[in-house]
């Protein structure tokens, strides 16, 4: 069979591309195969999925403005276009829509392994005030199900916000 | 090392040495890494991605690890040489896209690769022959560790370390096999079985990675998950399903070669005959024969030739390698003819059944 492409070369990969649910089956040869591996790559890139999926975590926010990462400048909705976030910072800027997104890639928020040896001796690079730090435990423990873990938590943050009013 | 030297040599996971190398040709392992100071690669400027270039290579000077490693600018290659890093396996196809501002690290016997700029700030790849998994994890280990002694990581207490794609962050690890699997595919068993790895979190791919297809019955398999498991369980993990499938093929190819004795010894002597004298041959198809003489070295069917030299041909038949060899670019069929020449040469004065 001839490539379907081109028209010249001997025919040696079949491919099957899917476009709007249409599936469509062309006989190619070598070059245009490469060629067409390459478009396929852009069609539907990790970067598509990605930004698929984050769509659905995506709450209408009402009149709250967009994320935006205090160090890179790239904005939450930068990331849903291009699936790749701009620097280690925007994990933090965008905690609140990422962890959920985590979650349902790896079924996990939380690293077990490795990590550089300092990090290990401080503890994590900043410290953070108490509440910050129960606020995302029971984020986590959302993300997790746990949710007697959550409401135990909710109830401590209660606790330290009303001690926080209290005082004069 | 020189950039000649690099392509006169065969790259160490070529070698067909380590445990299991009938059916595991290589095991790999990978890592991301990304500084903290700058912006992930495709977010950052032109001076900030220089300045990641000098940074590493300040940082890797100083380790025991490069000796007579190659440091090479992906802008001043040619794009055939460029094609033949990907062809060796030691950068991936992203990386030549857009070759400014990008590097690779290659040590002197292509066991370890270190990518400068590709989707995140490094890619540090070990690649060793066999079945080898744990001892390639070692030493990726190692390696990220004394870097570390000299740049600072992104990495929070949470995430573990913090990648461009969130599909790997966490541990930054991905660990793969290259498995030859040419009697599962005989026996229509490989589908199943790559079905079966994708319920448990791994993925197989072809021979050259993302988007290729299995030539040459190569399946690379891999983990998929970088978040929630340790380094060791996610080596661990994989170990134990390539324990399976080189136990699968194993009885697969005992029983092809119990119950269809004759229809094998018939496939393997025409893909030798084609391999012989065939005028025009891509490289789809050689690797597709070449797969089939394998196995048939590896049942003791045929006496050679050895695996060394046919992992090596795998490589040494790629569209880049061969242009190479004849010093000039060539079209597709002036390819296919040269590769049908220079494969009916090696073939032709090996000693065979």
């Amino acid at each position: 069979m001839i490539c379907q492409v081109c028209g010249k070369n001997e025919a040696t990969v079949e491919f099957t591309e899917i476009i709007d649910d249409e599936v469509k089956q062309l006989h190619l040869c070598d070059g245009c195969a490469k060629e067409k591996g390459i478009e396929m790559e852009q069609h539907f890139s990790i970067s598509d999925l990605l930004a698929g999926i984050s769509g659905l975590d995506d709450k209408p926010s009402g009149e709250e403005p967009p994320l935006k990462c205090g160090k890179c400048g790239m904005t939450y909705t930068d990331f849903q276009k291009i699936g790749r976030l701009g620097c280690g910072e925007c994990y933090d800027a965008f905690k609140k829509n990422l962890l959920p997104l985590l979650k349902r890639i790896h079924g996990s928020t939380r690293h077990i392994g490795k990590s550089p040896k300092e990090i290990d001796e401080t503890d994590g690079k900043k410290k953070i005030s108490e509440a910050q730090e129960l606020r995302q435990q029971l984020q986590r423990a959302i993300d997790m199900e746990e949710f007697e873990e959550a409401a135990r938590l909710r109830d401590r943050i209660r606790a330290l916000e009303k001690k926080a009013k209290d005082k004069p | 090392m020189t950039l000649g030297e690099l392509w006169g040599q065969t790259g160490e996971w070529l070698k067909g040495t380590g445990p299991d190398t009938d059916i595991i040709m290589s095991s790999r392992i990978r890592l991301a890494r990304n500084l903290a100071k700058y912006p992930f690669p495709h977010w950052a400027s032109a001076g900030q991605l220089e300045g990641i270039i000098s940074d590493f290579e300040g940082a890797y000077k100083k380790t025991d690890y490069f000796k007579g490693a190659l440091f090479l600018r992906i802008d001043e290659l040619d794009s055939i040489e460029k094609q033949m890093l990907i062809e060796r396996h030691l950068i991936s196809r992203e990386h030549i896209a857009n070759p400014e501002h990008k590097a690779v690290l290659i040590s002197e016997r292509e066991i370890i690769s270190i990518m400068v700029n590709e989707e995140d700030h490094l890619r540090i790849q070990v690649l060793q022959p066999g079945f080898n998994l744990h001892d390639t994890w070692k030493l990726a280990d190692k390696i990220d560790e004394e870097l570390e002694q000299n740049l600072e990581f992104a990495v929070s207490s949470d995430l573990g370390y913090l990648t461009c794609c969130p599909t790997n962050a966490g541990t930054g690890l991905r660990a793969s096999c290259m498995a030859h699997l040419p009697a599962l595919v005989m026996t229509k068993q490989a589908g199943r079985i790559i079905q079966a790895i994708s319920k448990l979190g791994m993925t197989a791919r072809g021979l050259f990675g993302e988007g290729t297809e299995a030539y040459g019955n190569f399946f690379q398999i891999s983990n998929q998950v970088t978040l929630g498991h340790s380094e060791e369980e996610i080596v661990d993990s994989l170990e134990r399903i390539m324990k399976q499938i080189i136990e699968q093929e194993n009885t697969a190819r005992n029983s092809v070669f119990a119950n269809q004795r004759l229809l094998l010894e018939d496939r393997i002597s025409r893909s030798l005959a084609e391999l012989k004298s065939a005028k025009l041959i891509s490289s789809e198809e050689a690797l597709n024969l070449l797969s089939i003489i394998r196995l048939g070295v590896d049942l003791g069917i045929m006496k050679g030739p050895d695996r060394n030299m046919l992992n090596d041909l795998f490589i040494q038949i790629q569209p880049a390698h061969l242009q190479k060899k004849e010093g000039k670019r060539l079209s597709a069929e002036e390819r296919d003819a040269v590769r049908a020449e220079f494969i009916s040469k090696k073939f032709n004065i090996q000693p065979i059944l």
